[in-house]
């Protein structure tokens, strides 16, 4: 009985059908693919992209070099020098991320004590040369003021989670 | 002995120890912020409330005693609970700012609120704010962080001798304060930010440059005073953040002085020499190692070609280390010459062919304190040895009689039972009129030579009263400071201390004035011994370190090998040392920093000061300590011992093969056998002549500036803020004051030889009539000539 199953099921290329089937539910299903860069997929505000150093409303940089993100990064990827800033107050004189190094574990956004480093959904950049991708404090800021909106609008999402 | 039980354990305790001390005896760790080790106790923090079995209420571990049967337990629910209230009370007003406050990461109150703070407070009231006080230069304030301990307060009282800072208000309205408008100027102020248990007092140079867990930290030895305490240097990415102490019972306790703490600015100073650099027509090249140093090689072998061998001359400073001291001294006695110096501010050789051995404290640094009599001579105790000065407080605490034979009154911050307050010319005088007094005392039959000396003398009421105290307190101790050494009568302050001593039975002690004071000498660099400074050598002596330098220009050298000094500071007499410098022939300078160099020499050759190099320092109690480099060379600078080397090797020289610092120092000390058996402040010699003092001339007193007393101390800017280090001034009594017609703040002229300088009249008691106190070493007093010579001082 299997042989004469066998037999048909050769001759007939059942086998050929039974993979067109596959092929055929795909080609009428609704598509997934999205059209990038002219589409993009959603983001959660958890979304853990380019790195921003954050200001406060009046312009005063939120950093105070407190390098518990230094601490705690496990890429090794910041790098922060400090100094007393004329007014007495605590600031970065250098604030450096290595975009190569970043693993993007969220790590030290979690660990700022004042909201200053935050990873936007920025996931579009690059770099050409050697040192491109390190991004200085003036960089992170100004991705900082480019995209506070989105940043705040995140965080006050996310405010009751955490 | 009382037998207690803490935790179920069984213990025996010595009477009187407290339940902290018999905890701390098991390894039981029970929390605390008011109680440290050193200070008093106070039990005002109540962090260390434990549960006592029978009492009705946890108990203060630290002013508890240990009485018979206690049952003691740490972290019962009691204690815990009691430690969580408490807790809980401390952190109402303080402030949640770790993320900014430099001690985090090393605060006791941040460790401890991990274990026994809630994650969110109860307290929902307006917290208390306290405003940051001036402190000084020194010391950064938040004392809104203050929980209250008064260990800095305690500090003050018990050790430093001074009350700085005090508790005031009551509640919620204390605070910490120092008095109205002052500042806080112990030389020892800085130990307050360690004992600081929260960030409320922290180190101001440090402030917000680094956090305490970036830094590494490597173990090395203090270059300043003859102490060598243990240091601490904490490092970051190859430059040295801070220093803190490194715990030795037997030199520095757990205390460091402010000179040892904040002198690590200057390493980093703007100053420091990065490329050798030569003078060629006139022209400085900064050039490269092997140019430089061939250039020496060729310059010294035309002085020796042109003047002979003995035209040579070293000076070390006594602050580099043992191995580049022997180099130093190995290779000039290579190149044939004798003239080898380290005791730069010396002015009195005349007992150099009589000393026994090396010079030294005479006993331990941890023994002073059990001494029941102490004299000091010619010391600026606690500007030169602020640890030292710390000891003998200590000392006097504990029932000491303290005399002192000195050219000012400066406070020593203790109780002085018997002061004599001399010119610099009654020094000797003074010494002879207490020999005098302890001979007729004890009745002592005395040489002919001693007899013939004193035969003149009379004793007065202080001497008496002096020699009294140290003949009826035992053990004696007797201490010739700096001012003694730089003393141009050094000689007979020595012989005569000597002679006291062997009549009271006191130990003679010289205080090391730089950290290789002992060391020094046991490398050889002193003009009278051999290779390694083992055997004396009174025939072939070279020229010490005033007659290499001095006005008399026949002994002057033609080329000069400067190691780690700045003549025009670290001289007894800038004046004639420029000059015999600026005259010769040919100047290699090696020296860490530029300063003047560029005016007198024709080579700098940069090299690595303590922190960038391995090596060793034998402290004033004959202590060696090694120590490595805790980081890497600034620039091209290389440590001194292996520029030495090469500069050998470079002329051929035999026995200069060394891969290390530890060989040269093996080599050394391998041939000279244990330094302790060396040391010896004996001189068997005794001639006294005591000169009638003129009594026309104004004398001056010249003490080197606690903050201006080495090339790195120099450079450290904080330090140079305080009042201690404050522009030199004229200081003078005022009957002196009267005598020249001049008022508080005068401008004055001040001649000497052949240079002058213009300072202030500032009037103080505290000095001898017919004597001007202004200090050396300042970059304005440095026209001046010799540190206790006369002076003529004109109003401007």
């Amino acid at each position: 009985m299997e042989r004469i199953k066998h037999f048909f099921k050769s001759f007939l290329l059942f086998e050929l059908l039974k993979g067109m089937k596959v092929t055929g539910r795909y080609l009428f299903a609704p598509k997934i693919t999205i059209n990038y860069p002219e589409e993009k997929t959603p983001q959660s505000p958890r979304f853990r992209g380019l790195h921003a150093l954050r200001r406060y409303p009046n312009g005063e940089e939120r950093c105070i070099a407190c390098k518990l993100c230094e601490a705690v990064c496990p890429a090794m990827a910041i790098t922060i020098e400090s100094e007393q800033r004329e007014d007495g107050t605590r600031r970065t004189t250098r604030y450096d991320i290595d975009m190569i190094k970043c693993i993007f574990c969220g790590f030290c956004e979690e660990a700022c004590p004042v909201d200053a480093i935050v990873e936007t959904r920025v996931l579009e950049y690059h770099g050409e040369i050697r040192g491109d991708l390190t991004y200085t404090k003036e960089m992170l800021l100004a991705v900082g003021d480019r995209y506070e909106q989105q940043i705040a609008k995140d965080r006050e999402v996310e405010a009751r989670y955490r | 002995m009382i037998n207690i039980e803490i935790n179920g354990k069984q213990l025996e305790v010595p009477k009187g120890s407290t339940v902290m001390d018999a905890a701390k005896q098991l390894g039981i760790y029970i929390p605390h912020f008011c109680y440290h080790k050193k200070l008093s106790i106070a039990a005002n923090c109540r962090m260390c409330l434990v549960q006592i079995e029978k009492a009705p209420k946890p108990l203060p571990a630290c002013a508890t005693p240990a009485t018979e049967g206690m049952k003691i337990f740490t972290h019962s629910d009691q204690a815990v609970l009691a430690q969580k209230g408490v807790m809980e009370f401390l952190l109402i007003n303080h402030p949640l700012d770790c993320p900014i406050c430099d001690q985090g990461g090393e605060c006791q109150l941040q460790d401890l609120a991990v274990g026994y703070g809630e994650s969110a407070s109860r307290y929902q009231e307006a917290k208390r704010v306290v405003t940051n006080k001036n402190l000084g230069p020194l010391i950064s304030t938040d004392m809104t962080r203050c929980i209250h301990c008064t260990r800095c307060v305690r500090f003050g009282q018990e050790i430093a001798g001074i009350m700085e800072l005090g508790m005031s208000g009551r509640g919620e309205h204390s605070e910490i304060l120092s008095f109205v408008g002052k500042t806080v100027d112990s030389e020892l102020s800085g130990n307050v930010i360690d004992l600081c248990p929260v960030g409320a007092l922290v180190s101001k140079p440090f402030r917000y440059s680094a956090r305490t867990w970036e830094l590494s930290r490597r173990k090395s030895i203090s270059p300043h005073c003859g102490l060598g305490s243990n240091l601490v240097v904490q490092v970051k990415q190859n430059r040295v953040m801070r220093v803190l102490p490194r715990e030795n019972e037997e030199i520095n306790e757990c205390w460091l002085s402010d000179k040892d703490r904040f002198s690590y600015e200057g390493l980093n100073s703007e100053d420091r020499l990065t490329r050798p650099m030569i003078k060629k027509n006139d022209q400085w090249i900064v050039c490269d190692w092997q140019e430089a140093l061939l250039f020496v090689v060729q310059n010294l072998k035309v002085c020796i070609d042109k003047f002979g061998r003995k035209a040579i001359g070293a000076l070390g400073s006594p602050h580099s280390t043992l191995e580049e001291l022997y180099l130093l001294q190995k290779l000039v006695r290579a190149l044939g010459s004798n003239n080898i110096d380290h005791r730069l501010r010396q002015s009195d050789f005349r007992l150099d062919s009589y000393q026994q051995g090396v010079p030294w404290l005479g006993m331990p640094i941890a023994e002073v304190p059990n001494l029941k009599s102490i004299l000091i001579i010619g010391s600026t105790l606690r500007k030169d040895h602020p640890l030292l000065a710390l000891r003998v407080r200590q000392a006097v605490k504990n029932g000491a009689q303290l005399n002192i034979v000195n050219l000012a009154d400066d406070d020593l911050l203790t109780k002085v039972a018997q002061r004599a307050i001399v010119a610099p010319s009654e020094l000797v005088r003074t010494l002879a009129r207490i020999l005098k007094a302890v001979i007729e005392y004890r009745y002592v039959e005395s040489t002919d030579k001693i007899k013939e000396a004193l035969a003149k003398v009379n004793v007065t009421d202080t001497t008496k009263a002096i020699a009294n105290n140290l003949l009826s307190n035992q053990p004696t101790g007797i201490f010739l400071g700096n001012l003694s050494q730089h003393h141009p009568d050094y000689s007979e302050i020595h012989l005569l201390a000597q002679e006291i001593a062997k009549v009271t039975g006191a130990k003679l002690g010289i205080l090391g004035e730089s950290a290789n004071s002992v060391g020094a000498y046991v490398a050889g660099a002193i003009p009278n011994r051999n290779l390694g400074g083992l055997t004396s050598n009174r025939e072939e002596s070279g020229l010490n370190a005033l007659q290499m330098l001095s006005s008399e220009t026949a002994l002057a050298c033609k080329a000069y090998i400067l190691m780690n000094l700045e003549p025009e500071y670290d001289t007894y007499d800038p004046q004639s040392a420029l000059e015999r410098i600026k005259e010769a022939e040919f100047v290699v300078s090696l020296s860490s920093y530029k300063g003047n160099i560029t005016d007198y020499a024709d080579v700098i050759l940069p090299i690595a000061p303590f922190t960038e190099t391995s090596g060793t320092f034998i402290n004033t109690e004959g202590r060696v300590q090694s120590f490595n480099g805790v980081v890497s060379s600034l620039g091209e600078a290389r440590p001194a011992w292996k520029v030495l080397r090469v500069l050998a090797n470079l002329q051929e020289l035999e026995g200069f093969d060394y891969e290390t610092s530890e060989q040269v120092c093996t080599e050394l000390l391998s041939d000279y056998g244990n330094v302790t058996d060396h040391l010896n402040n004996a001189v068997n010699e005794f001639t006294v002549n005591l000169n009638e003092a003129s009594l026309n001339s104004i004398e001056r007193i010249g003490e080197v500036n606690i903050y201006q007393s080495d090339p790195i101390v120099r450079r450290a800017a904080s330090l140079q803020l305080t009042h201690d280090a404050h522009y030199p001034r004229a200081v003078i009594s005022s009957s002196l004051m009267e005598k020249l017609g001049l008022k508080v703040g005068d401008k004055i002229k001040i001649k000497q030889g052949i240079g002058e300088c213009q300072l202030e009249v500032e009037q103080n008691e505290s000095i001898p009539d017919n004597c001007i106190r202004i200090a050396s070493a300042f970059n304005q007093t440095a026209t001046l000539g010799g540190m206790f010579e006369k002076v003529s001082v004109e109003r401007l």
